[in-house]
């Protein structure tokens, strides 16, 4: 009997410490990330920083703004949601209500996959098809261009919003349906009407999850962006707040090398931000 | 009286499984006509394929003719939404949108082409009374119809089936899952309703049939056993299986 209680108590700490574990890690990120970002900040000014249009980290007089790579940071994220929410958000109405069994299974494999493709990947296919394409359709000296990425990030995130958004489709009791029917609604408005209206906050969701996927991902851009401190125009060599930190931080030194982690900082908030938003949206599903 | 619904012959096939037999029947307009019979004897079936709410559903085959003001419902040329919106049906389990009771209800009449507001406005209102709930709700018009109570969704629910103007109104166990109180609400409701609309009503409270209903249909195993006004069904039973039905014997 006691040695059971003993055994309880062993098992109850060893989870305990495993949860510990993850919040500790995230304690960790957030504590070195603040103090290691805020130094540089503090040198250069919150406002030259954050609203500098000019970043040469390596030139005899330095400048760091990262103005450029706040927007095109936002700039990719939008241009990928305008892109990959239409086409994610009907693609996850065609196969929660519309399609075949063996469509919606044929093709949720094939959404799967996309998903599992590692993102070194997807700019290797961005650089080989999409960087020369751009270039030839539009005429350009290079095609390593904002749009080029905006293009790779919306392939990116959307296995992520057509997923989401299923599960939130797929959970619309089916009574709901069939009341619209019955009142003489054809199949389509009926899940246009009463299905997607009934799963908005799960696919709302879904589309803050997609852009968080967007914003923080660094490898499939910067292979396909061109990587240069520009300020963003859709033709342009752009570099995102992840290339940003990325490809300077293995030659940086001193101030530089500050700067970036206060990029990384930045990105942090970001990304911080977004994660409230998508909990604030599940917490009203469940109230719902 | 004329009849609004009629039957002949039909027979229903889910897949392999024959759930209904060879039904005949004549329904009158403007009257309650009242389906017993125990459980899984194909009651819920017969209401759907009224409305054909059962092309819904994978495998079921249908033979023989039913008909609608004398036309075939399942003829080629028939517009399925046109008459599932003059043949409305109310769920057993009370199933509002989860949206504000004013949408609810204008969901229907929207969705049939109506955008005018003052127009919808008087609809809802009107159907709300017809479903005597209006003096229950109308100061939340706006609020979400899932905080009112399962009987108040319910007349909700039938208020929704209202605002699209039916002819014909399906029930299936509108009650079963309602307090006494609640249930005698929605009874006094469809006996009124039957002055506009013909009704059709599945249920397994007997008394209930016998309060309500002006003829009665009694289901067995697919087949329909017993057909006739409701007093002589419970009071004089022609077929013996009826008999034991109603008196308990079984079911
Ligand atoms: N979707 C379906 N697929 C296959 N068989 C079905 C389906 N729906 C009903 N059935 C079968 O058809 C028969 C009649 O079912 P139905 O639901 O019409 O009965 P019911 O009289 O309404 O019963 P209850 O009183 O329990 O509601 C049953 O044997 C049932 O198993
Ligand atoms: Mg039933």
């Amino acid at each position: 009997m006691k040695n059971k209680k003993i055994f309880e108590n062993v098992v109850h700490g060893v989870f305990l410490i495993l949860g510990l574990i993850t919040v500790g890690c995230v304690l960790l990120i957030t504590v070195y990330l603040f103090a290691a970002g805020i130094p540089a900040i503090r040198e250069i000014g919150l406002f030259p920083f954050l609203f500098g249009k000019t970043w040469e980290s390596t030139s005899a007089d330095p400048s760091y703004g990262i103005l450029p790579f706040i927007l095109t940071s936002i700039y990719g994220t939008a241009g990928a949601m305008i892109l990959g929410v239409p086409i994610g958000f009907l693609t996850a109405v065609y196969l929660s209500k519309l399609a075949p069994k063996r469509v919606k299974a044929a093709v949720g494999a094939a959404v799967s996959l996309l998903a599992g493709i590692p993102s070194v990947v997807y700019g290797l296919v961005g650089m080989l098809v999409l960087v020369p394409g751009i270039r030839k359709l539009f005429h350009l000296a290079d095609g390593a261009s904002l749009l080029a990425a905006i293009i790779v990030l919306a392939v990116m995130v959307l296995p992520s919003i057509i997923k989401v958004s299923i599960t939130a489709l797929d959970a619309v009791p089916e009574e709901y349906e069939y009341a619209s029917l019955a009142l003489g609604a054809t199949p389509i408005e009926t899940y246009f009407k009463v299905s997607v209206p009934a799963a908005k906050s799960g696919i709302a969701a879904a589309v803050v999850l997609g852009i968080g996927r967007a914003i923080g991902e660094a490898m499939a851009v910067m292979m396909v962006s061109g990587n240069v401190a520009n300020m963003p125009g859709l033709f342009e060599s752009v570099r995102f707040l992840t290339t940003a930190v990325a490809s300077e931080m293995s030659y940086s030194s001193g101030l530089q090398r500050q700067a970036l982690f206060s990029i990384a900082l930045v990105l942090f908030l970001f990304i911080m931000l977004i994660n409230g938003v998508l909990n604030l949206l599940l917490k009203g599903k469940k109230e719902a | 009286m004329s009849d609004i619904v009629t039957v002949e012959n039909m027979c229903l096939w889910y897949g392999e499984h024959q759930a209904l037999k060879n039904i005949t029947i004549k329904i009158p307009q403007k009257s309650i006509t009242a389906f017993i019979g125990p459980s899984g004897c194909g009651k819920s079936t017969f209401l759907k394929s009224l409305n054909r709410m059962n092309d819904l559903i994978q495998g079921v085959k249908i033979t023989g003719d039913v008909k609608y003001n004398g036309k075939n419902i399942y003829d080629p040329s028939v517009d399925v939404n046109e008459l599932r919106r003059e043949i409305g049906m109310v769920f057993q389990k009370p199933n509002p949108f989860p949206m504000s009771i004013y949408d609810n209800i204008a969901y229907g009449p929207r969705t049939h082409g109506i955008r005018n507001k003052a127009k919808l406005d008087e609809i809802v209102e009107q159907s709300l009374k017809d479903a005597a709930i209006w003096e229950e709700v109308k100061d939340r018009l706006k609020k979400n119809a899932l905080g009112l109570s399962g009987g108040q969704q319910q007349r909700i629910c039938i208020a929704r089936a209202l605002a699209v103007k039916p002819k014909v109104l399906l029930m299936d166990e509108p009650t079963s899952a309602l307090d006494p109180i609640s249930t005698s609400k929605i009874e006094e409701l469809t006996v009124k309703l039957k002055e506009e609309y013909t009704i059709i009503i599945v249920t397994h409270n007997m008394q209930q049939a016998v309060r309500i209903s002006d003829q009665t249909a009694f289901f067995l195993l697919g087949e329909l056993v017993e057909y006739g006004n409701t007093e002589t069904l419970f009071s004089t039973p022609k077929d013996q299986r009826t008999e034991d039905y109603i008196t308990g014997r079984f079911g």
